[in-house]
């Protein structure tokens, strides 16, 4: 079974996108490696490593003898998910339909239509999202079941479609990974619908339900948060303080909680239980909206109970906490319009946890990045941020590649000097040996032949050792000194020469067998030796042509990477500008509208202040003329 | 209810809910909650340049990894040519509960790489990736290799482990595989693999 599928629903629930895990297992070390910088948040080489071996892979004639088509269709994914990770939508898009249009099973097929779905729908290409669902067919693999099912009914949703959202929801209600999801998406739904009853019973229901992780609590408490607004502007105050109630003091929804349970209070005119909430947010994080509003209500429920002395004190508190945060934002303002924003952004230690946008703020000269929250929180930021930093990245990268392509022209230079002289001393030494080598394995090639046809027609004095050989040119020089004497003497000389050389013809004769064996022999004992000579001339081609390829034939290359480098460096520099410039531009306006908001507060509180000090004087006017 | 309040809490849970917009995973959207995170339809110009300028960044993502693949074939060809390579790879074995400390690796005597793992490249280890921890050139025939591992057990123990393996080195590049494992797991410490 294909790791991939079991984490799929869990990385669903946290809103990831779905993660490889292969576990140790690997047989293909190139997939590992680029497992082990995909699991380190290193997606660029990730990318690069499994790209090439990939497209190794596929030009394969005999793929399945590779060790990657162990993993094939994980690797597939794998580069499609780093891709995603690597914000590379287009892409990632691309990898996935490349399996869909693949020969693959059934389950696989659907795995991709599903994440296809899934990337079109992040990128608000909704129709394009239902198509890739409408592609589904056949075996849906378990774990993703209902995952399709929850995405289909998000896409109803956002296409204005939220009675097919509430059929498709109300079936998956068993699903425990999605259950606080599921319950608070049915509410909505039921909300767009107009079943206005069904929807505040079912996110009462989604309120309640039982959640361990982070994001299960948050859903939880946005349901609580939306159902007591709800509630609230429907006049129902008690249920709806009921309701904001269960949001917990420390999730993320709570200052909204309080501020609204607050209002809950105040408008049934329970000015001294409104306090309370408003009290506990008055001592929070003074930047938040909800904290800012609760520093001016929490003074005017006081009016209200005609507690002024205190309002005052309060209104007081409110002016001054006012002027503060309008002199932080116009410093933040001041901040991003220096650069100093951007600057802090590609900081290294500035990235080393979820949290490190708003740790931003603690570096020198850094804008209040706690105003920029809302921001922070929206996709669009996000991506335009991590953009930001990605061409930062591919910046340095660049511009440590052309150091290293200047570093490349030093080796190819150095390797020349060094090769160049010696080069032909070798070659003419080599081409002596070369004709040598190749007189002696014609030699050998010849007597080869020779043995051969000695097999169907003997020929005995072939095999003669160089005595013999010498004996019988002897014997023959002497028969011709003998001429054609007849004197006794001769005749006697005659006969032991014929005597002699039957003796050698009688040995050549009876030794050919044994001879012609041991010929045998020794030309495969030659063999070895050719062999070993044969590896060694092969070596040194081997050799002398790597000394060639370590230098030449690099210059086109290089020179076409530079420039493509340089090319590509220059539209870094002007996308990070244009990047950087619409970050700031949008921080900016984000903070110049907070500004406003804090000057009409401030402007609020004076007038509080003074109301309340006027009140004060004349209660007290009024108790010193009764 | 309970009164503490802990803002990087706060600010993790929202950034997080704010991920989660990133999923499939979503919350659906309030009937007239702008706060409400959520792929809205009617984007704002701002949003459409900002993701006019994504587009941008993608492709010239595309542009830079094609560069670095060509880079690498280059570099391949000039530094470490097939005939010379040998590339060691270390990995952890499944389900191993050691920490990997370091590994020493010396080639024919000679030390080529000495690597002391930080937390977040163990984990990538643990989860199965696998560490190119050295790449170089070697002549054609035998070469003896010899790996030390340092780590701790899960126990707290030190472990530290030294062996030696020898490796032929043919014309094409040479890929060896060292697998580490503690002596809990009941494996052999240093697997050796090649290819």
């Amino acid at each position: 079974m294909r790791a991939t599928r079991p984490l799929i629903g869990l990385c669903l629930a946290l809103g990831l996108a779905a993660r490889p895990a292969l576990g140790g297992d690997s047989r293909d070390l190139f997939f590992g490696e680029a497992l082990y910088h995909a699991h380190q948040g290193q997606y660029f080489e990730a990318i690069q490593r499994l790209d090439t071996e990939l497209a190794q892979y596929h030009r394969l004639d005999e793929p399945a003898l590779d060790t990657l088509h162990y993993h094939i269709n994980d690797a597939e994914f794998s580069v499609g998910d780093f891709e995603l990770d690597y914000r590379m939508h287009y892409r990632a898009g691309r990898a996935i339909k490349r399996v869909l249009e693949g020969s693959v099973d059934d389950a696989v097929r659907n795995e991709a239509a599903f994440r296809l779905a899934r990337i079109h729908f992040q990128k608000d290409q909704l129709d394009d999202a239902l198509q890739a669902l409408g592609r589904i067919r056949g075996t849906v693999p378990e774990q993703i079941k209902d995952d399709v099912e929850f995405l289909r009914a998000n896409i109803y949703m956002a296409t204005g479609r939220p009675s097919d959202a509430v059929e498709v929801l109300s079936h998956l209600q068993n699903d425990k990974t999605l259950a606080g999801f599921v319950a608070y998406n049915l509410g909505i739904a039921l909300l767009q619908v107009g079943r206005q009853k069904e929807a505040i019973e079912q996110l009462d229901k989604a309120g309640q339900l039982a959640a361990g992780d982070p994001a299960g609590l948050a859903i939880r408490d946005k349901s609580n948060l939306v159902l007591g607004s709800l509630l609230f502007e429907s006049g129902n105050f008690e249920r709806a303080k009921q309701s904001l109630d269960r949001v917990r003091l420390e999730g993320p929804f709570s200052n909204q909680a309080l501020l609204r349970a607050g209002w809950a209070e105040a408008s049934a005119h329970n000015y001294d239980r409104a306090l309370v909430p408003w009290n506990i947010l008055a001592n929070r994080e003074p930047t938040d909206v909800a904290v800012q509003e609760a520093m001016l209500a929490a003074p005017n429920a006081y009016a209200s109970l005609k507690l002024y002395g205190r309002s005052a004190v309060m209104y007081g508190r409110a002016l001054e906490l006012f002027s503060n945060q309008i002199e932080k934002v116009d410093a933040s303002i001041d901040s991003v319009r220096q650069g100093r924003f951007l600057k802090a952004l590609i900081r290294e230690e500035s990235r080393e946890d979820q949290t490190w946008v708003i740790r931003l703020r603690s570096l020198p000269g850094a804008p209040d990045t706690y105003y920029l929250m809302e921001l922070m929180a929206s996709h669009d930021f996000q991506t335009a941020l991590h953009n930001y930093l990605d061409l930062e990245d591919l910046r340095s990268k660049l511009m440590a590649w052309q150091t290293g392509l200047d570093a490349f022209d030093d080796i190819i230079r150095l390797r020349k000097q060094n090769y160049e002289p010696l080069l032909p001393a070798v070659d003419a030494q080599f081409q002596e040996l070369d004709s040598r080598m190749r007189l002696r394995l014609e030699q050998r090639k010849h007597l080869a032949e020779r043995l051969q046809t000695m097999l169907t027609a003997p020929r005995p004095d072939y095999l003669a050792t160089s005595d013999e050989r010498t004996a019988g040119q002897r014997i023959a020089l002497i028969e011709k000194q003998l001429g054609n004497s007849d004197s006794a003497e001769s005749l006697a000389l005659r006969k032991r020469a014929a005597r002699l050389q039957g003796v050698l013809t009688w040995r050549l004769e009876t030794e050919y067998q044994e001879r012609l064996t041991a010929a045998y022999e020794h030309l495969n004992e030659l063999n070895t030796q050719v062999d070993a000579l044969t590896r060694q001339y092969d070596a040194f081609v081997r050799t002398r042509q790597a000394a060639t390829h370590s230098y030449v034939g690099y210059d086109a290359q290089i020179a076409q990477l530079r420039e493509r480098a340089r090319r590509a460096l220059e539209r870094v520099d002007t996308l990070m500008a244009r990047q950087g410039h619409m970050i700031e531009t949008v921080a900016t306006n984000q903070l110049q509208a907070r500004r406003e908001r804090l000057v009409a507060q401030q402007i609020q509180a004076r007038y509080g202040v003074a109301d309340s000090y006027d009140r004060t004087a004349r209660v007290q006017s009024g108790a010193e003329g009764r | 209810m309970k009164k503490t309040f802990h803002l990087p809490v706060v600010i993790g849970l929202v950034l997080a809910l704010s991920f989660a917009g990133l999923g499939a995973l979503h919350a659906a959207r309030v009937p007239g909650d702008n706060k409400t995170e959520t792929n809205a339809p009617d984007s704002t110009p701002d949003q459409q340049q900002m993701r006019g300028l994504d587009e941008q960044v993608q492709e010239v993502k595309s542009d830079v990894l094609s560069i670095a693949a060509e880079l690498n074939q280059l570099e391949e060809k000039l530094l470490y040519p097939s005939g010379t390579q040998v590339a060691i790879f270390v990995a952890l074995a499944k389900g191993d509960q050691m920490r990997l400390d370091a590994v020493r690796l010396e080639i024919d005597g000679q030390l080529v790489a000495h690597y002391i793992y930080s937390a977040k490249e163990l984990e990538a280890l643990r989860k199965g990736g696998v560490q190119r921890i050295y790449v170089g050139n070697v002549t054609t025939g035998d070469h003896q290799l010899n790996v030390l591992v340092d780590g701790k057990l899960k126990a707290g123990m030190d472990f530290s482990r030294t062996q030696h393996f020898t490796f032929h080195k043919e014309v094409k590049p040479k890929l060896v595989e060292l697998t580490m494992a503690g002596p809990d797991a009941g494996k052999t410490p240093i697997m050796f693999g090649e290819l």
